[in-house]
């Protein structure tokens, strides 16, 4: 009883954050709508037993995406005159696309047959006396060793993507470079002079 | 399952807590506090002058590759954490295909190193 309460309180706040996105008028409050959305997904999916997954988007998503998205919220420096300007011309266009997935989604759910054993496949399969980080733990660097690589890999062309993408030498900085300032004799750079009385150093 | 939710009660309480509190602040300075708005009590201030423009503004998007780096970091962080909850049962093998995972990212980090992506200038 309480846990199908809390499922509706998570679900419904999801719902509502999600809506909230898409209808609010400042992208800044609808990056924080989407973070509550992200919170309320982890609640979720604690309720399904999936503890390492809801950890994993309060870490990952709510910690880095969130702040990536409001980067880009910030750079792409919104002018909404111009955009409600243009919100007359799409919306046939917008509602046509519209009016075609919700046609879809009526289709699909029309002759949508669900499985006898798919609410159970719903849970998380949970050995027994096994936390769940450690049921993953044990499948993923030996079982899917291959897929755990390839995860791997598509880090690094992240990685080296976003570099190449994004970062360019820029000309005439100043920088300070560490090594040349510790290799620094004091014996080359200061030297005593003897300066005559009543006469200056040239 | 149920027993393992319950663990989570007490995560369920500091929720109740922190809702029941930010609602209770809000609402009490919406009660409480005195409102008397002024033209120039609510308009933007900006040390003493009047705003120059709009807060919103471009960004130099070295910032972004800060953080697109950092999310990178961050979910290789996250594989490590179920690597060291069963540490004990995966072996050698499970330990060596992680030091491989390690080495690529190593690779990528050689990389941005040398290219000076991490330098501020």
């Amino acid at each position: 009883m309480l846990f199908t309460l809390i499922f509706y309180f998570f679900s419904l706040l999801a719902i509502g954050s999600g809506l909230m996105v898409v209808f609010s008028r400042n992208p800044v409050h609808a990056v924080l709508w989407l973070i509550l959305a992200f919170l309320s997904a982890a609640g979720l999916f604690v309720i399904q037993g999936a503890e390492f997954i809801a950890m994993l988007l309060i870490i990952v998503y709510v910690g880095a995406v969130a702040v990536l998205f409001l980067f880009v919220v910030m750079m792409l420096d919104v002018d909404f005159a111009t955009l409600k300007a243009g919100m007359a011309r799409y919306i046939p266009l917008g509602l046509l696309i519209g009016v075609v997935f919700l046609l879809i989604l009526g289709i699909e759910l029309s002759d949508w047959n669900s499985s006898e054993i798919a609410p159970d496949l719903r849970q998380v399969i949970q050995p027994a006396d096994i936390q769940n980080t450690e049921a993953l733990g044990n499948v993923i660097y030996t079982e899917y060793v291959f897929l755990f690589q390839i995860a791997g890999l598509i880090l690094l062309v992240a990685m080296i993507g976003a570099i190449v993408l994004t970062h360019r030498k820029r000309e005439g900085v100043k920088k300070q470079d560490v090594v040349s300032q510790m290799y620094r004799d004091s014996a080359k750079s200061v030297s005593l002079e003897d300066v005559p009385s009543g006469k200056g150093l040239s | 399952m149920e027993e393992f939710l319950r663990e989570y009660l007490a995560v369920l309480i500091f929720l109740g807590i922190a809702i029941g509190l930010g609602i209770m602040l809000m609402l009490s300075a919406v009660v409480i506090a005195i409102y008397r708005p002024d033209p120039e009590k609510v308009s933007t201030y900006e040390c003493g002058f009047n705003a120059f423009d709009d807060s919103r503004m471009k960004f130099d998007v070295r910032f972004y590759l800060v953080a697109i780096l950092f999310i990178i970091f961050d979910l290789e962080v996250a594989f490590l954490f179920p690597w060291a909850a069963s540490f004990s049962n995966n072996g050698a093998f499970g330990f060596w295909s992680m030091m491989v995972f390690l080495g690529v990212l190593t690779v990528g980090f050689v990389y941005e190193w040398k290219k000076g992506a991490l330098e501020w200038e």
